[in-house]
């Protein structure tokens, strides 16, 4: 089979359709979790999608439904721990992370009848995307992207200075509450795809690509959705071609975007 | 001892009563009063950890006190130049967006603030560029893109040199008698700060005493929180000239008002 046939096939079509999605809505998304130094936090949220899946099993869910659940319990516990204990936030959220990761190990042993592909779901698997995965990422991910856009102005002043926009009159709680939520639902509506493992470089690579070449918050939201669809089909097209695992070869050419953006001039 | 306000009960913006605030065991307020009217200059005057910025952020409403009441005049504006900012450097931002962040203004509104506080020109640079000068007069810009009733500043002239510390409060006062808006101040510069306030509260988690700077500078409670200040050098800064010379300041060292002054 050639690449032109290739293209033509439904599962290509899934990938590019379900990565465009990913692309449009981690972009700005991905923006925020940059400038309010969330990254460990997003990687957290990922780490406990295996005991969502197993969750979801357990209650009769999808397991998407399930990894939405946990996520959002986790921001809950994360959120209540905070405010209670004295320790460091790194060791907060690795504590949570690899704690929910173990947890969700341990469930599937138990769960014999739960038919399940654990490479697949570390590691994502872009090339199997079926017309569900489709419905929860365009629809997740474009409920996700309108809230955001909607919360932005307050938003972006309560990243800038919390305390200095909630003196404004900001509702900075609220916006920042709304905005843990749409991270842990791009999260559990992107895990399947992208996996436990890489969901986080799809968040802060391409943002991090983007910095030195915008010129406002604004822009550099575009730049980082557009290079996070200019790494997808780069990825896409280096995994047909050369036959690598697709998700990681969609982050391997981010990553390359990123040492890009670094080395090119820039007019200032 | 009590500090509320001498002026009536509708130029008040601002009172708090009995305020304690407590901390990992440790009294960082104790039983705080304070008010604030409109065209006053308030400030709270303390060594380093006396509690003056908790103090502001309680005034403020950013922190809840232990005991004690807020009251803020109702619908009344606000505007904050909080002592420290840290701002992503990863975040492309410019001035004139900064300080919009958080208020609807026009272009033109934008270069009227900016010109208030001296830094038109600095509209269209980057935040991450700024020098600790230029950045408390964009500060001070956002706070009036809002056009408070009520400003509060923390330590505004934090970091600045003789000068600047000087063409800050100058332009405080300004801000003062333009707008007619309260400004309850946290400072520890004490020189300038005596020479800018209507009223002065001198704190160290409790108020040691409070008035006018003439009547506190010779209480003995004053005196023992700052001894070690040289009061010579006190008077000169108290009569220091209300007008700007930012380029000349070595001038005004001869001040004619010391000997007025014991």
């Amino acid at each position: 089979m050639n690449l032109i046939e290739t293209l033509q096939t439904p599962f290509v079509w899934h990938a590019l359709l379900g990565g465009l999605a990913i692309a449009l809505v981690t972009g700005p998304l991905g923006v925020f979790i940059v400038w309010r130094r969330m990254a460990y936090f997003g990687d957290t949220l990922a780490h406990s999608g295996l005991l969502g899946v197993c969750v979801g099993f357990l209650l009769g869910l999808s397991p998407t439904l399930g990894v939405l659940i946990v996520c959002l319990a986790l921001a809950a516990l994360l959120a209540f721990l905070q405010s209670r204990e004295r320790l460091a936030a790194d060791t907060l959220l690795g504590l949570l992370a690899h704690t929910a990761l173990a947890l969700g190990l341990v469930a599937l042993t138990f769960l014999e009848t739960l038919r399940f592909d654990l490479a697949a779901f570390l590691f994502g698997d872009l090339l199997a995307i079926d017309n569900l995965d489709l419905l929860w990422v365009w629809g997740g991910g474009g409920i996700a992207l309108v809230v955001l856009i909607a919360i932005w102005k307050p938003l972006l002043a309560a990243t800038v200075d919390e305390a200095l926009a909630r003196a404004e009159g900001v509702p900075t709680a609220r916006i920042q509450t709304i905005f843990t939520l749409l991270v842990a639902t791009v999260i559990a509506c992107t895990i399947k795809i992208v996996g436990v493992l890489l969901i986080t470089a799809l968040l802060i690579i391409p943002a991090a690509a983007a910095q030195r070449l915008a010129r406002s918050p604004e822009q550099m939201a575009v730049r980082a959705s557009v290079i996070g669809i200019v790494a997808l089909f780069g990825g896409m097209a280096a995994s047909l071609i050369l036959d690598t695992p697709a998700a990681a070869s969609v982050v391997t050419c981010a990553t390359l975007l990123f040492a890009l953006s670094r080395i090119i001039p820039t007019r200032r | 001892m009590t500090a509320l306000s001498p002026a009536t009960p509708s130029d008040t913006l601002l009172r708090a009563q009995a305020i304690t605030f407590r901390r990992q065991g440790l009294t960082i307020l104790d039983a705080v009063d304070l008010a604030l009217s409109r065209e006053e200059i308030v400030t709270l005057i303390g060594p380093n950890g006396a509690g003056k910025s908790t103090l502001l952020k309680i005034a403020l409403g950013l922190q809840k006190p232990d005991t004690g009441e807020v009251w803020r005049a109702p619908d009344i504006r606000i505007g904050y130049v909080p002592q420290k900012l840290n701002i992503n450097p990863a975040m492309p931002l410019t001035v004139r967006r900064f300080i919009t962040l958080s208020a609807a203004a026009s272009t033109r509104e934008v270069e009227s603030v900016l010109a208030a506080t001296g830094v038109s020109f600095l509209i269209d640079a980057s935040v991450h560029t700024l020098s600790g000068g230029e950045w408390q007069r964009v500060l001070l810009s956002r706070a009036l893109l809002h056009k408070p009733a009520l400003l509060f500043l923390d330590e505004p002239a934090q970091g600045l040199d003789v000068s600047g510390q000087n063409a800050i409060y100058a332009l405080i006062r300004r801000i003062r008698d333009t707008t007619g808006c309260g400004i309850l101040l946290a400072s520890h510069d004490l020189h300038l700060v005596m020479a800018s306030s209507n009223r002065v509260l001198c704190l160290n988690h409790h108020v040691c005493c409070t008035g006018h700077p003439e009547e506190i500078r010779h209480d003995p409670a004053y005196q023992s929180l700052f001894g070690g200040i040289n009061l010579q050098q006190l008077a000169f800064y108290q009569h220091h000239h209300d007008h700007e010379h930012p380029l000349c300041e070595h001038e005004h060292h001869h001040s004619p008002s010391r000997s007025a002054h014991p």
